[in-house]
């Protein structure tokens, strides 16, 4: 199972980096992009809410500040490689600090309080700097569309790569364990506050370099634009649907969600949303692994009329 | 000075909207241990029925709340048998949580609805006594924000008179007090469970009546509402409506207080400031009475 799994994921990953030699069509590769980077936001986002049990909706903050500081040395001469370790620093350490207050809250008071520290960041740094941040036209035209690709592509298998290691881990295993009872946890030996924010600086290192990649990607945005709750309800949508705590679950949401708006936003604009949000619902009350845990039950009982 | 003084009125004018969005909120999180996000997209709801009501049928603004009132209670009672009525099933940590999630996915297809039907673009509608404008003392005070204002502390207190004077106002504090002792008395928990969050929906949606005829309604005003409302429960506690009320106009004050001391754009995080700091401060407390 495990080698058929490692497999497909080589094949995968093989195809994704010759499709730009394949095709020099650039809506294939934004589209690929798009995809690639909800990969990577939904995967850092179930690191804490699907193995450490938190429901984290300050996530954006995360993707913003690493947008923020990465757009910063970047546009002013430091290779963006650096420029992108830099956002994840900071936004890791940020993460830190901010979660040893933050993780006194339990279940939906955790997630409320990192909503109101997201929509905090996200005000503050659209007062601060209001204007468009645009690249410099030497960038402009030096500009091109496969170094994002591969910039993408690299971070996506980094992260499933990384929450892969972790699943399968002693640390992970705490997680989990605390996920499932944070008292029982505790009392039986896990150092619950450490895992958590373990849990989160690797979520939100990750977002950082997400956010970096936002700022390599895009000519220009608004600076608080990154900040902005979609980031974090978009990760949401993405892992729960696809099925919350797993490894495959996330990558499954956000390719569906990133290819059924893409394809609607052709004629009606948001309309995902109102799909995805009624799904969301039914996934919640009906059946909370997700379309991973759906895909378990059909195979089952397929294996069971055999 | 007068500048200063004048922000802080209008601070207290839209305070009292701000106390009546937190009081539905207040009241369906009290009962039902139910955290119900998608609170100020009712709002926007209401607001939009408002905006249909007056440019449509030409029904004058306030008399709206007579029909929005009504119609919100039927929507009240429709998310209930829906939805929530599955979620109260759960123990406390997991209704909390499911109703989060599920308030959320609910908030996110109510605006994409809402972008559909009334599209992005802010509205408000007209009173013909709109323009008017009393001065007392040097401060201009608009007709129109202190008649809001009267009406969502009118509101406030028939509720509270509801809670306390009807026979099922009595069985809903029960059921916010102990909901097991309540069903030992032989009170029907889930009806009381369906009234608190049919009342919650009428209340957010004369809030939003209030909002629109007062300021603008556009389809993303929800989480802003959401998290002002939000705020107030944090600041006022559960289980008194006046002091919802009244924290409702203590957050309209700070915010315009901030708001002269750091500029406009600012408003919006202080609100927020105090929250994260008491939540953090308190994390068990928070929601306490």
């Amino acid at each position: 199972m495990r080698r058929r799994w490692a497999a497909v994921s080589a094949v995968a990953l093989g195809a994704l980096a010759l499709l730009p030699l394949a095709t020099p069509r650039e809506d294939i590769l934004n589209f690929v992009f798009l995809v690639l980077l909800g990969i990577t936001l939904a995967e850092s986002w179930n690191i804490v809410a699907g193995y450490a049990g938190q429901v984290n909706l300050g996530h954006a903050a995360f993707f913003g500040l690493g947008a923020l500081l990465t757009r910063r040395l970047w546009t002013t001469g430091t290779p963006i490689v650096a420029a992108m370790l830099a956002g994840a620093v900071l936004a890791t350490g940020f993460a830190v600090v901010i979660g040893v207050a933050a993780f006194r809250l339990r279940g939906a008071y955790f997630a409320i309080g990192t909503l109101a520290l997201g929509e905090i960041l996200r005000t503050t740094v659209s007062n601060v700097l209001p204007e468009i941040s645009t690249l410099p036209a030497a960038s402009i035209a030096a500009y091109r569309l496969t170094d994002r690709y591969y910039a993408a592509l690299v971070l996506a298998a980094v992260t499933v790569a990384a929450v892969a290691a972790l699943a399968s881990s002693r640390l992970g295993l705490g997680m989990r364990a605390i996920r499932e009872d944070e008292e029982a946890a505790a009392a039986s030996g896990v150092g619950a506050l450490r895992l958590k924010l373990a849990a989160l600086a690797l979520s939100t290192g990750l977002a950082g370099l997400a956010g970096g990649l936002f700022a390599y990607y895009h000519i220009s945005y608004y600076a608080s634009h990154p900040f902005g709750p979609q980031w974090t309800f978009d990760a949401l949508l993405m892992t729960y649907i696809g099925g919350v705590g797993t490894l495959h679950g996330p990558l499954l949401g956000a390719v569906l969600y990133v290819v059924l708006k893409e394809y609607l936003a052709v004629r009606w604009v948001d309309l995902h949303l109102l799909i995805f949000g009624a799904l969301f619902v039914a996934i919640v009350l009906l059946l909370p692994g997700g379309l991973v845990q759906a895909a378990a039950r059909v195979r089952r009982l397929l294996r069971r009329r055999r | 000075m007068m500048i200063l003084a004048q922000q802080l009125l209008l601070g207290v004018l839209i305070g009292g909207l701000y106390g009546l969005a937190a009081a539905g909120l207040s009241l369906v999180f009290g009962v039902m241990r139910v955290l119900d996000v998608a609170h100020g997209e009712l709002i926007m709801l209401g607001g939009y029925g408002t905006f249909w009501l007056v440019t449509l049928l030409g029904v004058d603004p306030f008399l709206a709340l007579g029909l929005v009132i009504p119609g919100a209670l039927a929507l009240g009672v429709a998310l209930y048998w829906g939805l929530f009525a599955f979620v109260v099933r759960a123990d406390e940590a997991t209704r909390v949580k499911n109703s989060l999630l599920i308030g959320f996915g609910l908030a996110l297809a109510l605006h994409a609805l809402a972008v559909r039907l009334w599209t992005a673009d802010e509205r408000s509608v007209p009173t013909p006594y709109g323009g008017a404008v009393f001065t007392v003392a040097g401060l201009s005070i608009p007709a129109v924000r202190l008649l809001s204002l009267v009406l969502a502390f009118a509101l406030i207190l028939s509720l509270q008179l509801l809670l306390t004077r009807w026979r099922w106002g009595k069985a809903i504090r029960a059921t916010a007090e102990d909901w097991q002792a309540a069903l030992l008395t032989g009170i029907d928990v889930r009806r009381a469970y369906l009234l608190a969050f049919a009342l919650g929906t009428a209340l957010a949606g004369a809030a939003g009546t209030l909002v629109t005829i007062g300021y603008a309604v556009s389809p993303s005003i929800g989480l802003e509402w959401t998290l002002k409302a939000l705020i107030v429960v944090v600041l006022a506690g559960l289980g008194s409506m006046p002091g919802t009320f009244v924290g409702g106009l203590v957050l309209g004050v700070a915010e315009a207080a901030s708001a002269a001391a750091f500029g406009g754009p600012y408003r919006e995080v202080v609100g927020l400031v105090i929250f994260v700091v008491v939540l953090v401060v308190r994390p068990r407390g928070l929601f306490g009475r």
